[in-house]
């Protein structure tokens, strides 16, 4: 099943747009006000590290089914300046634009899934997934 | 951008924000308060959160703010009717807002600025 759409995050206001995009996503698929709270929260974490940090990007959506369980999958994409150290951005209370987001370890924890990949000069790509309990 | 209305109740400020907020809107909403409390000497902030969903990293940051900043007009805010959903996410985020006055409605955050302004 292929069900992935994209948004791009180009301008401030698409920050909003992509996270009410998310979270009907969220609500079709049967999630609970609470996690679609967290999952539409992490949407706008990730789109304003993208307008942030990269100015323009993507934040594309997918429903993920695995064994007895469905998910959705949100993946950011930007090709900004990347990460030189991952490890320090995930940290608590470590941040580059002085407090403005709440940084990456706040959205793994609202998440069920965190994975990222990023390269200097080159972009950043963060995935995360909510399963439905 | 929209603009958020900032009823006057006597000495009071009244504002129930209703919108999913941007940040063009937060950010003008805070100057739209500090202005209407200089304007009125208003001494006391309601800030009414019952119909928002959604309070991110940055809206936090602009409503922590605004308490810090009317506080140093001289006018106390408190926070009201903060949903489950968003208690929950806020605390996942790592943002736990401990210097900000909260209370669970609309009547208990008027009964809790009348004790702290001790009218």
């Amino acid at each position: 099943m292929n069900n992935q759409s994209c948004i791009p995050i180009k301008k401030e206001w698409d920050i909003v747009g992509a996270r009410q995009y998310g979270r009907d996503i969220a609500k079709n698929l049967g999630f609970g006000s609470v996690d679609q709270a967290r999952i539409a929260t992490a949407i706008s974490e990730l789109a304003r590290n993208i307008y942030l940090y990269a100015q323009k990007g993507k934040i594309c959506f997918d429903i993920v089914e695995g064994v007895n369980k469905k998910g959705i999958k949100i993946v950011a994409i930007d090709e900004g300046p990347g990460i030189e150290e991952i490890s320090k951005v995930m940290e608590d209370g470590y941040t580059t634009s002085g407090g403005l987001g709440a940084g990456l370890p706040g959205i793994k924890r609202l998440m069920d899934d965190f994975d990222i990949i990023s390269e200097v000069g080159k972009g950043t790509e963060i995935t995360v997934v909510k399963w439905l309990r | 951008m929209m603009r958020i209305p900032i009823l006057k109740l006597h000495n009071y400020l009244l504002i129930s924000i209703q919108i999913d907020l941007d940040d063009q809107t937060a950010i003008q909403f805070q100057e739209d308060l500090l202005k209407k409390i200089h304007e009125t000497g208003a001494t006391g902030v309601v800030i009414d959160l019952t119909s928002v969903d959604i309070v991110d990293s940055y809206i936090a940051k602009v409503l922590g703010d605004v308490v810090s900043m009317s506080d140093l007009m001289g006018a106390k805010v408190v926070l009201t009717g903060i949903q489950p959903a968003v208690a929950i996410t806020l605390i996942d985020l790592g943002i736990h807002l401990k210097d900000v006055p909260t209370s669970l409605d609309l009547e208990k955050g008027l009964i809790k600025l009348r004790q702290e302004l001790e009218e």
